[in-house]
């Protein structure tokens, strides 16, 4: 390991179990960390996961801070600040990635107050790069980058005066590699000195919901926008989802506006998807919407405007009302299938 | 008795309704032309706090860091049922990332003391960050509750909340005093009441050299017109070097507006020959199965 400083991951654990996005993560981090010449480190907590957290080595992962200790089992915002504050003073990380999770989302901001530190939330890209302020030049640190202004804008955040720089990344967004089985990771167990009255969230019920839909790992998703966001619309977009043997997802318009729920919401502040085939009924194709969407590796657009601005990244365009043009694929799959 | 209950609300541009004023020839967005809104889900917070009033008792205070037209959502809250508005505004909050947001919040909280619940919108529509909540409550030394979707339980010492996480949700409960973030789907926000809208629409903001005198908050002496009261850096103690820019580790190197390039599209008619040649060329392509 070099002199820089390391990358560091929040590993989230859910029922003693590695949410996806911790993976994600890792695998970034050691992007980041061959550029800077450094290595990558993890910090957990929980109750009873060492076992969970072997698979790490596997992703990149050199080091993994393990706190163990039976009150961790549930998320609680004030001991879990209190382990990732003391884990970054202690091991000096140049830059710490969580998954913008419920859980990461109430976490990071948390960790980056008491550090003083700067912060970006829901970052869709991150590289390393130079800044230069008044007459002092940052080399190599954290470039943040994500939209802003509800998606009007791309933003290039950077925080080259407070160590350690610190970004949340939503769930799909970054790649998760193939693991190496060969790879290892120690794990260095650290005590928990959290007193019992820094535990102030009685937890009283946790209800995991199986997601009715996986539009994460669909090969297909059909998704409506406002231009499908009528009872007969959205019951199309599902005929054709159906029917294509996918998903359906939405806009996030159309999730606001409580017509679909809201685990079907594709984009930067829902979900981020890689599908075979994307189709996108009736959206027009804000940013936030096509920084969840356009890793699909074919795009369908269909939109009455001419002008929408998805037309500007989808590889086939078709002009005309959805409740035209989705009966005539339905139509055109069935005669062919 | 009662609870002492405190808002923070902030006045942002609408970002998700872009009008035709609000885009430039070229295609990108003119920030300055976006009407200015209540943060939705702050108006969802103060709901909340406006019916832990109307169950249990006590008091709203509402909290802005912005320029003086935030009046006008702090205004919004005398007209929905807030006791008190402040309007925390100075030139040195300027280019506050949200560290120096929270830190300036907080300083305000402070100030109005004794407080037992803190409400804040889960997030701002202008920036979507969600973190000014937390760093608040940690800047507080207090607990969080975030993504709150519905207060199942309350009394005079605790809370208990359903949380929106992930594949379902947490039932949780905390003492007083805790930060809870709320979000959009926990209520159906009020309209302003006519009455209020009557009583307050000709009020404005007076600038105060302290933070309190014996006047204030005795709804007998309340000169209406004076109501919201007008907080800088030095009545709320706040450092000037951990305010605005100098106070935000968090720099933008580079915006990029953005320009929506004409790309490849294959421009598919829309007629029944048309759409069979696109599904025949995706199902060649083993895109479709």
């Amino acid at each position: 390991m070099s002199m820089t400083r390391n990358v560091m991951v929040f590993i989230e654990l859910n029922d003693g179990k590695i949410a996806d996005v911790s993976l994600e993560l890792v695998c970034e981090a050691g992007r980041l960390a061959r550029k800077l010449n450094t290595g990558v480190v993890a910090v957990a907590m929980g109750y009873d996961a060492r076992n969970e957290l072997m698979c790490l080595g596997g992703f990149g992962c050199d080091k993994v801070y393990y706190t163990d200790d039976s009150r961790l089992s549930f998320f609680s915002s004030v001991p879990y600040a209190g382990i990732m504050v003391s884990a970054i003073r202690k091991y000096q990380p140049g830059i710490v990635l969580f998954g913008a999770t419920t859980m990461g989302r109430d976490l990071a901001p948390r960790v980056a107050s008491a550090l003083r530190c700067g912060l970006t939330a829901d970052c869709t890209q991150l590289e390393i790069g130079d800044h230069g302020i008044r007459d002092k030049e940052y080399k190599n640190i954290l470039l943040q980058i994500r939209p802003a202004f509800g998606g009007n804008i791309i933003a290039t955040i950077v925080s080259p005066e407070s160590t350690p720089s610190m970004a949340t990344v939503r769930e799909g967004v970054m790649k998760m590699a193939e693991p190496d089985p060969s790879g290892k990771t120690e794990i260095v167990m650290e005590p928990c000195c959290v007193p019992d009255e820094d535990f102030l969230t009685e937890v009283i019920q946790v209800v995991r919901e199986e997601s009715s839909v996986n539009l994460k790992s669909a090969r297909i998703i059909v998704s409506a926008g406002m231009g499908a966001g009528s009872p007969e619309g959205l019951l199309l977009v599902k005929q054709l989802a159906r029917t294509l043997g996918g998903v359906a997802g939405a806009s996030r318009p159309v999730v606001d506006a409580g017509l679909m729920d809201r685990c079907c919401q594709v984009g930067q502040t829902g979900v981020t998807v890689r599908p075979n085939l994307y189709i996108a009924c009736g959206i027009s194709g804000q940013i936030q919407h096509r920084a969840g969407m356009e890793g699909a590796k074919r795009i369908i657009a269909i939109n009455k405007d001419l002008e929408a601005p998805i037309f500007n990244i989808a590889h086939y365009g078709i002009v005309g009302d959805i409740h035209d043009v989705i009966p005539k694929m339905i139509k055109a799959y069935k005669a062919k299938a | 008795m009662g609870l002492k209950m405190v808002v923070t609300v902030k006045q942002v541009p609408d970002t998700h309704n872009l009008s035709g004023d609000a885009m430039k020839p070229d295609g990108t967005v003119n920030r300055n032309a976006l009407p200015a809104i209540f943060n939705p889900e702050d108006l969802n917070a103060l709901e909340e706090a406006l019916k832990i009033k109307e169950t249990i008792g006590g008091t709203v205070t509402a909290i802005s860091m912005g320029p003086p037209k935030a009046k006008d959502v702090l205004k919004e809250c005398l007209y929905r049922g807030a006791d008190e508005v402040i309007l925390v505004s100075d030139k040195l909050f300027a280019g506050a990332d949200t560290l120096a947001t929270s830190y300036a919040l907080k300083c305000a909280i402070e100030k109005v003391g004794g407080f037992d619940l803190i409400l804040c919108g889960r997030q701002a529509i202008d920036g979507d960050t969600a973190q000014v909540g937390p760093q608040i409550a940690e800047k507080l030394k207090i607990n969080q509750l975030t993504c709150v979707s519905e207060i199942v339980e309350i009394d005079e010492r605790s809370v208990c909340v359903k949380r929106s996480v992930e594949n379902g949700y947490e039932i949780v409960r905390s003492r007083f005093p805790v930060l809870l973030t709320i979000t959009a789907g926990a209520n159906e926000p009020r309209s302003p009441s006519a009455k209020r809208v009557m009583a307050y629409k000709n009020v404005d903001s007076v600038v105060c050299e302290t933070a309190y005198d014996e006047t204030w908050f005795n709804p007998q002496s309340c000169n209406n017109v004076s109501r919201i009261r007008e907080w800088n850096t030095q009545t709320i103690d706040a450092d000037p070097a951990l305010c605005g820019l100098s106070g935000s580790p968090t720099k933008v190197k580079k915006i990029e507006n953005v320009v929506l390039t004409a790309g490849e599209v294959k421009q598919i008619p829309n007629t029944d020959a048309g759409i069979a040649g696109l599904i025949h060329e995706l199902i060649e392509e083993h895109i479709l199965g």
